[in-house]
């Protein structure tokens, strides 16, 4: 808890700082729209349809790809402090759990995922 | 605990006031460099000499424009995005070691403190592009997500093996064991790796894909203004300015150097790298989507997966 209370008063300053600054701006601006005003931007001509559309699958390909991966850095920096003392032990671990890692990424290479379709 | 808040409170002010002057002088910077690279003054009247007032006179510009949400966005999500935004933006500067005790907190794990914060960004952006209801603003958002998560992975591999040579993780620690060999000699390829990846994870060009203003007027910000946009560009800078300092931090030697004062080398090495980092917007172009991602995943995660595999083998074997 010591080690992190600068971080949750950071936090909780940071929550505080946008309120208050949005409520000091009130101070200085202007207020009070036209519906033009608060039509959304499409170049100049009036919006058609809703803009929030399905994604394409293929994002959730490499959304899955980046998750395995990702988790696969957390654990290797615990590794990497503490592999001068594991020595040889540690690294081919290391090299064994990244193999499968890598099998997984040539898979997803060789199936287009990473490709733009 | 009076003392420890009153102490957080006066290190909060102090990057307050980091990320105001930056904010402030990375845009004049930029403005300035631009023009010199394509042979005109920038800004040049308002404040002598060189138009040194023009960002602040641009910043109480902002604060008296009216706020503007759109009927057809998402209410609560827009109002929300900024915060999302600048929020993990004051969390980043608490592990960077301004001096041998300068610094907001050094923790046992501050490396992966760093990059577990600095993925927020994505969030803010997909909030912001999903809640505008924009055609373009979506566009930038989906960019940023297949942009964010394709250089995530190359940026924390380089990362760990400089872990693996310094065998700590506290940035304090990384610093002080770059005494006789800063790490861009020992790690080049890395330095390199995590260098691309930085410039992508910062969207600055030539990876500014989710804001490429010929395409996507702004990218997600499209439907911001004002204040509200003024934040978006407050964690922007911000970020540069924490992302040059955490290059500095991991392969540039931090606070080390002859003579001078630990802060000022520190300065100066950061905004040397902010330096590059806005000499690169004006000299190359913009990639496109499908080299993005290619670059990301089949050329840079490679290339930082065989860094770390050669560097265990040295830490273990020499």
């Amino acid at each position: 808890m010591e080690t992190y209370f600068e971080v949750l008063f950071f936090i909780c300053a940071g929550l505080l700082f946008y309120p208050f600054t949005m409520q000091a701006a009130r101070l200085f601006r202007p207020s009070g729209s036209s519906a033009r005003k608060l039509a959304n931007y499409e170049c100049g001509v009036q919006p058609i349809g809703q803009a929030q559309v399905q994604f394409h699958p293929n994002y959730y390909l490499l959304a899955l790809l980046f998750v395995v991966l990702d988790v696969e850095a957390v654990f290797l920096f615990p590794w990497a402090v503490q592999l001068k003392e594991l020595g040889f032990f540690g690294l081919a671990e290391m090299f064994v759990f990244l193999g499968i890692i890598v099998v997984g990424l040539v898979y997803a290479w060789k199936k287009k995922v990473i490709q733009w379709q | 605990m009076v003392e420890q808040l009153v102490w957080a409170a006066i290190k909060f002010a102090a990057v307050l006031g980091f990320m105001s002057f930056n904010a402030i002088f990375l845009v004049w910077l930029e403005r300035k460099v631009a023009g010199f690279i394509q042979y005109r003054y920038g800004p040049m009247v308002t404040g002598k000499p060189h138009g040194w007032l023009q960002t602040i006179a641009d910043a109480v510009k902002l604060l008296a424009k009216e706020d503007i949400i759109p009927a057809l966005a998402d209410r609560k999500i827009f109002i929300l995005a900024p915060l999302v935004m600048i929020v993990p933006t004051f969390l980043l500067h608490i592990v960077i070691p301004f001096g041998p005790n300068l610094i907001v907190k050094d923790m046992e794990m501050g490396v992966l403190y760093f990059f577990a914060v600095s993925g927020f960004t994505t969030l803010a952006v997909v909030m912001a592009g999903w809640a505008s209801n924009n055609k373009y603003s979506l566009l930038g958002a989906i960019r940023a997500i297949a942009q964010l998560i394709g250089y995530e992975l190359p940026l924390i591999i380089s990362v760990a093996a400089v872990v693996l040579l310094a065998g700590s993780m506290s940035t304090q620690e990384i610093v002080q064991s770059q005494a006789s060999w800063p790490y861009v000699i020992l790690q080049p390829i890395g330095f390199l790796v995590f260098f691309i990846a930085a410039l992508a994870e910062l969207n600055r060009v030539p990876f500014d894909l989710l804001e490429a203003e010929s395409e996507l007027v702004a990218g997600y910000n499209t439907e911001y203004s004002g204040m509200r946009w003024a934040f978006f560009f407050l964690a922007e800078y911000g970020n540069l300015a924490v992302m040059s300092a955490m290059i500095v931090t991991l392969f540039l030697g931090g606070w080390q150097g002859p003579i001078l004062p630990p802060l000022v080398w520190f300065l100066l090495k950061i905004y040397l790298v902010a330096f590059v980092i806005i000499w690169f917007r004006w000299t190359f172009p913009r990639v496109r989507p499908d080299q993005l991602s290619k670059l990301g995943w089949k050329y840079l995660l490679p290339a930082s997966l065989v860094n770390l595999a050669l560097t265990s083998l040295y830490v273990v074997f020499i």
